[in-house]
């Protein structure tokens, strides 16, 4: 025990040290493999994460993001690639050492301590003295705004209150690199929107580096500087929200981010393609597909829709959002989109009116193969 | 034998009064009433019909005759030594399998079954061929075959208090703060596992007080022992010595049940019952709820 929390002291006196100047540190995955059995959780995933960066892994379970996260804590080894914090290989030191604050999907409070203990416990495990401790701890507590609980056990907290204290708890040591997994998950709607926006304010204020993993898009998109969509182990891309949702490099970021119609339409084989009786320029991600029948991927926003006699679609229902309409229409040949327009406008648009669907030229589109 | 049965029979009379005062805070319905008292009858009646058997004067001469204190101190002596030795030994190995091994969890329930099924004849044999000569011929060697056969309620009441809680986020949780695994199985994984430990305490305990054959095999004159050789003697007086060990026992049990329900209540735990760790579920979903 005394070698162990000894050693932890030893590291920890340069890392406050470095933390306290409030940069945090770059951290760089370099092609992180990893296999459970038959599985390759992990494809060599490569990220580079800015000082002070909030970079998000989105994507769906099993998509290998939780992975890339306990590899980078130190939970898990890969079994080949390198993850440098400051320039540093950490790949051998011990998740213990490697001072990363994290906030875990469940709850991980410490049953048997109080708020304040939680939170100080990081700082005990360094060595600091009790009244300085207490004195760091309470002052944390009082960041996430529960100076009043400093007493009270996980129990007696709510599941927001708790994840708040395993955030203080996880900043008190004023980790290098700040991992989040899931930390939101768990919690109800309101809860969550709140949270997220205390640990941005929070992590911008503190400038710590931070990981964050999510299945929940709209929570990636709304919190991240950039975002990594990842399937099969490996990054599909990693660019800004308004990138991804505006220029997604491929079909399945297309598909997984905001929500996304499939038109069928017609490859040429070049740049374009025709859908719904236009021609539009497709995204550069058509290498896999061949040419022919292909199903064309455009956002609700990138469609029009106008009422008209024997159009090439019916209305099956709208859904009111306030200044946009988000209207359903099922085309012929049994294709069913959305198409957002202005409310005002899309009040004529009743069930069972007969439309016109057309593509926006200015839009997006993407083409994937047919399933 | 009257001794064993007795312990057990104080076993199940330790959660009566936590049924108590689970009926008087709600109300119950009318069945759960009659077959508390039925069961309380089952139990009571035998008792109430030995204590008149024996009347108060038996039980001050019990405690007067030959080898009664020695017999008693060697019995407590035992259940502290296979107490502690089961915990140091069982704790560690518990949550290492739990956590590391998770696929050994079924072959260790398989190997902890053992020492019930294997004879005591054969676990006696088998320990005097491996224990170092300096033990044998002493009662500490019996205290090691208690830790044998105690191994088997002990695995179990901690595998259940490790079910009860997430320890693996929890040791995560520890390890990224900067401790150890010494630490962390000292600060986190031990208070929480508190109520298995003290379930996993009476067991053995109350395995201790109540063993009869290792004893008189190996030839020691502990509690349950000396009771035996002495009921030979006379009738009254020997009943009276059978209920002083039920009593015996059952205070004590109640001892270190109320103990460590105190210190874990404060910290939000559930009430420490002899047979609540695997059913409670997790500790801190139960408060104020002693059922």
């Amino acid at each position: 025990m005394t070698t162990n929390t000894a050693a932890g002291a030893h590291t920890s006196g340069g890392a406050l040290g470095a933390a306290g100047s409030g940069a945090g540190a770059p951290v760089v995955l370099r092609s992180l493999s990893r296999s459970f059995g038959a599985v390759r959780a992990l494809d060599g995933l490569t990220l580079d994460i800015a000082p002070g960066e909030l970079v998000a892994l989105l994507g769906p379970s099993g998509c290998g993001k939780t992975t890339a996260l306990r590899i980078v804590a130190g939970f898990e080894a890969a079994d080949s690639g390198t993850v440098t914090v400051d320039g540093k290989d950490v790949s051998p030191v011990p998740a213990a050492r490697r001072d990363m604050g994290m906030v875990f999907q469940s709850y991980s409070l410490f049953p048997n301590m109080t708020a304040l203990d939680n939170v100080g416990f990081g700082l005990r495990m360094r060595k600091q003295r009790a009244a300085e401790r207490g004195k760091r701890a309470a002052a944390l507590l009082d960041m996430v705004g529960l100076s009043a609980q400093a007493r009270q056990y996980p129990h007696q907290l709510s599941g927001g209150q708790q994840q708040r204290v395993a955030l203080a708890r996880a900043l008190a040591i004023e980790p290098r690199v700040l991992l989040l997994d899931e930390p939101l998950s768990a919690l109800d709607a309101k809860v969550r929107l709140q949270l997220r926006e205390q640990i941005r304010g929070l992590q911008q204020r503190l400038g710590t580096t931070t990981l964050f993993v999510t299945h929940d898009q709209e929570e990636a998109l709304s919190m991240a500087d950039r975002v990594g969509v990842m399937k099969e182990g490996r990054l599909e891309q990693v660019a800004t929200p308004g990138e991804l949702y505006s220029r997604p490099a491929t079909a399945f970021v297309a598909e997984f981010v905001g929500t996304m119609n499939r038109v069928p339409g017609d490859y040429s084989g070049g740049d374009e393609v025709t859908v719904l009786g236009i021609v539009a320029p497709v995204q550069p991600d058509h290498a896999l597909v061949p040419a022919g029948a292909v199903d064309v991927l455009v956002r609700p926003e990138g469609l029009t829709i106008e009422a008209v006699p024997n159009g090439n679609g019916i209305v099956t229902d709208r859904t009111f959002l306030g200044s946009l309409t988000r209207v359903s229409v099922l085309l012929s040949g049994d294709v069913a989109v959305k198409v957002d327009k202005s409310s005002p406008a899309a009040a004529n648009l009743i069930p069972g009116t007969s439309v016109q669907v057309a593509v926006d030229p200015a839009a997006t589109v993407l083409i994937a193969a047919r399933p | 034998m009257a001794a064993i049965a007795s312990t057990e029979q104080s076993g199940t009379s330790v959660p009566a009064p936590a049924a108590g005062a689970a009926a008087r805070r709600r109300s119950l319905p009318v069945w759960r009433w009659a077959i508390l008292l039925i069961a309380a009858a089952y139990f009571l009646i035998p008792l109430y019909a030995a204590l008149k058997f024996a009347g108060f004067k038996a039980f001050t001469q019990v405690v007067g005759y030959q080898d009664f204190g020695s017999a008693f101190a060697l019995s407590l002596r035992l259940a502290v030594i296979a107490t502690v030795l089961t915990l140091v030994l069982m704790v560690p190995t518990t949550v290492y399998v739990y956590l590391r091994l998770p696929r050994m969890r079924r072959v260790m329930e398989a190997i902890t079954i053992l020492p019930i099924v294997i004879p005591p004849i054969v676990l006696i044999i088998g320990v005097l061929k491996v224990a170092p000569g300096s033990l044998l011929g002493t009662p500490n060697l019996l205290g090691l075959e208690y830790v044998i056969l105690a191994m088997p309620f002990a695995y179990r009441s901690l595998d259940a208090g490790l079910r009860s809680f997430d320890v693996k986020t929890l040791v995560e949780a520890s390890n990224s703060l900067g401790a150890g695994w010494p630490t962390t199985l000292w600060r986190v994984v031990i208070p929480n596992l508190r109520t298995a430990m003290l379930s996993a305490t009476v067991l053995t305990v109350a395995l201790v007080l109540g063993e009869y054959t290792m004893a008189s095999l190996d030839n020691f004159q502990t509690f349950p022992v000396w009771i035996v050789n002495f009921e030979q003697n006379s009738g009254p007086v020997s009943v009276a010595a059978s209920l002083l060990a039920l009593f015996v026992t059952w205070i004590l049990l109640m001892l270190i049940v109320t103990v460590g329900s105190r210190s874990s209540r404060r910290r939000g735990f559930g009430q420490v019952t002899l047979f609540s760790v695997g059913a409670g579920g997790a500790g801190h979903t139960t408060v104020g709820e002693p059922e």
